[in-house]
């Protein structure tokens, strides 16, 4: 039996409400406070929080220090991407500049392309911010001998 | 000159925290607490932004409403009304279709006013300075990552010299480039 | 009138508590503490990012200074040291001879600062302004500070973003990932 069961339990209830409520702050950023910044941050909490209370080695085994490496650089790229698919884009019969989203949608009455072009933006930032707090996690926590259970 | 100093009082205790944090970072050899004073003045520089974009009577910067639709709310508003007062009277309940259909029109007038008085208000509604809210915001997340690194570095320190206080380090250092052990 | 005068009170005492959480740092050795009062510091500091209208920032420092960084430093703590030796007596001196004389340059500063809560301010007037004039027309999303940092800033954010990559890049360089249990058994001898 494990010493910590309440922990446990209400860390078990409350994981999955918190990634809920991170994307929750990733897709209404457009209209409420919020963002890829904050909602990247609010995720890795989650699984921080998951490596505080069930162990280092079992939130490597959930969230795997490869994916973190990858995800960090992915989101770059993808943020990347989206300012050289803009670049490529041509809007209106000519070439528009670095990150100019209108190139992404035709649509003009409604700014569709700037939308989109802010999803994915904040897409590509929130994968960087998880990626890179999950990193810097995991190389400090590698580091730290295993807390005795008296310390509690 | 008081006046002029109230008006800004702001600054004051954004000065005074500033100068706390800039204390610890001179005043302090351990180098985790270093970073600590590091990141005290950090967030009195954000505190400095923030309150520099601050608008009395103003709002946080997210649109009342999106685009200037304020004139479809105002119709649809009276719509909803309209049909809402219509389907009471569909469903036969002849004694309070009258009725419904009053407050379906009431609802719809004051709906529609609501709606008017909203477009007004968003016409000379204020905003508080949305650029400061980005610089800081982005600036938090930057500043965290740096504090990151510095705190790697710390642990390396410790790691390679088995201390964090720099008057230690220092003699350590001296001691190894002269050969003497102090 | 009576709600604006509450909000007042209600910043006096955010700076109060601001004022005296710094001043304990300060006097405090024991590193457990100082990190977690530091944490208590980014939450009083997000509560008046509230009352000062920036959402956003509130937000983020509440997750970003009272979260991360106190796990983070507590991370480092656990690596480094309990306790801080506290300041020689000469360090405390320069110490406080430099806060002091760069503390009054900036109070003689002050007058030349904008007005606070001005809305006419300089710093108020131009861009800030013409972002709130121009998002309804051309992007079209009611958050203006989402509509400035990913639209009419991106390169911007896309520079924020690279800068963090390369922290974490900075951080994995210097420490590892530690994929195997051999280093961990090798630092507690």
């Amino acid at each position: 039996m494990s010493p910590h069961i309440i922990l446990r339990v209400v860390s078990k209830l409350l994981i999955p409400m918190i990634v809920i409520f991170g994307f929750y702050v990733q897709f209404h950023g457009d209209f409420g406070p919020g963002g890829g910044f904050q909602a990247g941050v609010i995720i890795a909490v989650a699984v921080i929080l998951y490596a505080l209370i069930f162990g280092i080695d079992e939130a490597k085994k959930a969230v795997p220090p490869k994916l973190v490496q990858w995800g960090s650089a992915a989101g770059v790229l993808l943020y990347a991407a989206v300012g050289l698919a803009t670049l490529v884009m041509p809007f209106a019969g000519e070439a528009v500049n670095f990150l100019d989203y209108d190139a992404l949608h035709p649509d003009q009455s409604h700014h569709a392309g700037q939308h989109y072009g802010i999803l994915l933006v904040e897409l590509g930032v929130l994968i960087t911010v998880t990626s890179v707090m999950l990193a810097i996690f995991y190389a400090f926590a590698g580091r730290v001998p295993d807390i005795p259970d008296e310390e509690w | 000159m008081l006046e002029t100093i109230l008006e800004r009082f702001n600054y004051i205790p954004i000065i005074i925290l500033m100068m706390t944090g800039l204390y610890v970072v001179i005043a302090t050899g351990n180098l985790i607490k270093r970073l600590v004073g590091l990141s005290l003045f950090q967030t009195s520089v954000f505190l400095l932004y923030i309150t520099i974009g601050k608008v009395f009577g103003g709002q946080p910067p997210i649109l009342e409403s999106a685009h200037h639709g304020e004139d479809d709310g105002y119709g649809s508003a009276g719509g909803y009304g309209a049909e809402a007062a219509t389907g009471y009277a569909g469903a036969g309940e002849a004694e309070h279709a009258e009725e419904a259909a009053h407050n379906g029109y009431e609802a719809a007038a004051s709906h529609g006013e609501g709606y008017g008085d909203s477009a007004h208000h968003a016409a000379e509604v204020l905003y508080s300075n949305p650029l400061p809210h980005v610089l800081i915001l982005t600036a938090i997340v930057v500043g965290v990552a740096t504090l990151a690194v510095g705190l790697a570095l710390v642990v390396r320190i410790r790691e390679a010299y088995g201390t964090i206080e720099d008057d230690a380090l220092n003699a350590a250092d001296y001691s190894r480039e002269t050969g003497s052990s102090e | 009138m009576s709600g604006a005068d509450l909000t007042q009170f209600l910043d006096y005492t955010l700076i109060a508590m601001l004022l005296a959480v710094g001043f304990a740092i300060v006097r405090l050795r024991n590193l457990f503490a100082v990190v977690m009062l530091t944490g208590v510091y980014s939450l009083l500091s997000a509560a008046w990012f509230v009352s000062l209208d920036a959402v956003d920032v509130a937000f983020t420092e509440a997750a970003v200074g009272a979260g991360i960084s106190t796990v983070l430093m507590l991370g480092a703590m656990l690596l480094t040291a309990r306790e801080a030796e506290a300041p020689g007596r000469g360090r405390h001196l320069a110490a406080m001879l430099v806060v002091t004389v760069a503390g009054m340059a900036l109070f003689f500063a002050i007058p030349d600062m904008p007005v606070y809560g001005a809305a006419d301010s300089p710093a108020n007037s131009y861009v800030g302004a013409s972002y709130l004039e121009r998002t309804p027309n051309e992007i079209e999303i009611p958050n203006v500070v989402t509509a400035v940092l990913a639209s009419y800033r991106g390169y911007d954010t896309f520079g924020e973003v690279v800068v963090i990559f390369t922290a974490a890049l900075g951080v994995i360089l210097l420490l590892g990932f530690n994929t195997g249990g051999a280093r961990r058994r090798e630092d507690e001898e």
